[in-house]
């Protein structure tokens, strides 16, 4: 048994929280580079110009990239092998958030009840998703989640028959309705597939991957690049002020599901589609 | 129609003050990139309920509306030394409820994102206003552009809470302009291709 102790999760989660909020993956900002080749709009080169910029301005002076510094969802793979001591691996999360966003000097944008609202202070609590797997590895994305681009996104529980096509249109529609306002150009993260929450789930972690990343499936693979394709014919542009790059990638994540059922989940990341991660 | 050189000089760089009067406004087209400099206010949500209540009230507005512009903005927390955090704009659908009646008592420039409902731009029209759309995310950059910063009303609410700004040159671009033409609306149809 591999022991982990509290203290040096919440140590990890706060270095991880200020790291995420003001540095932009290298994949993203290269796609923001190779995108300035290709976008059709002279506004949107500017706009694209301008995002460059800011995360360059971001990572020097570390501030954060963009004000909303989300909500802070944590992904947590933990070997079973691990014990954690010196306290519960929740509270240690938790206070690494909350040291972060306070020393960090990130916003503070969660309130305690959705009904009530009264802001918590400290963006506490987070958002936390545990996976356990054999073996006695930790490791610890943190997601922070901004809310322009949350509240464009989208669930429907489409029938066995709608099939691919199916899939399409309801992607496609929930992307279309979106348009300037999840802060294009966007990352597309699907979910197929699993019960209600799984395919939920799924979306959210499809964005974690590398807007660079090849789907094993062949299907899917395919599924992505024609969905890629047709969300950037929409127009939308950078910022949505017209434009040919409206989505940087269309990641898809699958799980087996019922037999009458095709559970589909569309979360959509902003252009500061911001994740870091670390290992104890 | 859209210009096709954004790329300004400082001497072709359009710089726009306060007080925004109805002639400066009228000068605006959809799709041109202004710079914003000296006084202007945030406000975003929760300022924006209370502010309307007040007006329903009759109670005396914490600032005089009159040529002023608010920008939709929660900032982050500012460090030792700098006069505010990243502060970029935030969704501007979310105060379309509010919107039409502080047009309608002189608020009628405002800085956000996105789209506005056909109520917001009615009044814009009517009211001869102007929505000027700030660069969603680029909240790092937008700091720089922040001289001073002072909380002016609403403390209590904390980022919510309404700012009063000194800004140099803010980068934003006219999303809607007093004639109710959108910027978004005719980039996207120029871009779109239809299958």
């Amino acid at each position: 048994m591999r022991e982990i102790d509290a203290q040096d999760i919440a140590q990890l989660v706060e270095t991880l929280c200020i790291e995420a909020c003001c540095v932009l993956p290298n994949d993203i900002q290269n796609k923001f580079k190779s995108s300035l080749q290709t976008e059709q709009s002279p506004l949107g080169r500017e706009i694209l110009g301008t995002l460059i910029e800011n995360a360059t301005i971001a990572k020097e002076e570390r501030n954060p990239i963009c004000q909303d510094t989300g909500m802070t969802v944590v992904f947590v793979t933990m070997g079973q092998d691990v014990h954690i001591t010196g306290g519960y691996i929740e509270d240690a999360i938790n206070e690494g958030v909350r040291n972060g966003y306070t020393k960090g000097y990130l916003r503070k944008s969660v309130v305690s009840d959705p009904i009530e609202r009264i802001n918590t202070g400290d963006n506490t609590p987070a958002i936390i998703h545990y996976e356990i797997v054999p073996g006695s590895d930790f490791h610890i994305v943190v997601a922070p989640k901004g809310f322009g681009s949350e509240n464009k996104s989208g669930l429907k529980m489409l029938m066995p028959s709608d099939g691919i096509e199916g899939i399409k249109k309801f992607v496609f529609d929930t992307i279309s309705a979106a348009g300037g306002n999840p802060c294009p150009p966007i990352i597309v993260g699907v979910g197929i597939g699993g019960t209600m929450e799984r395919a939920a789930y799924l979306s959210k972690k499809a964005l974690l991957l590398p807007v660079d990343h090849v789907n094993r499936s062949d299907t899917l693979a395919n599924l992505e690049e024609q969905l890629l394709n047709e969300i950037n014919q929409l127009g939308i542009g950078p910022a949505g002020f017209g434009g040919t790059t409206t989505a940087l990638a269309v990641n898809i994540l699958t799980n087996a599901t019922h037999i009458a059922g095709l559970p589909v989940s569309v979360n959509i990341g902003c252009h500061a589609t911001r994740h870091a991660e670390g290992k104890l | 129609m859209q210009k096709e050189n954004y790329r300004k000089t400082m001497e072709q760089k359009v710089i726009f003050e306060a007080p925004f009067t109805n002639e400066k406004i009228k000068s605006l087209k959809a799709g041109d990139m202004v710079y914003i400099s000296g006084t202007i206010y945030t406000g975003r949500d929760a300022a924006h309920k209370r502010l309307f209540e007040m007006i329903e009230k009759g109670e005396e507005m914490p600032f005089d509306f009159e040529g002023q512009a608010i920008y939709y903005a929660g900032p982050c927390p500012a460090k030792p030394g700098k006069p505010i955090g990243s502060v970029g704009p935030t969704t501007a659908g979310r105060m379309d409820a509010y919107s039409p009646l502080l047009i309608e008592h002189g608020l009628k420039v405002m800085i956000g994102k996105g789209s506005r409902s056909e109520e917001v731009v009615e009044a814009l029209k009517k009211h001869t206003g102007v929505y000027f759309a700030a660069i969603g995310g680029a909240a790092a950059l937008m700091a720089r552009c922040v001289e001073s910063a002072e909380v002016i009303a609403f403390e209590e609410l904390g980022t919510e809470a309404i700012r009063k700004l000194k800004v140099n040159q803010l980068p934003v671009i006219v999303a809607i302009d007093s004639n109710g033409n959108d910027s978004y609306e005719i980039g996207r149809k120029r871009y779109e291709i239809k299958p």
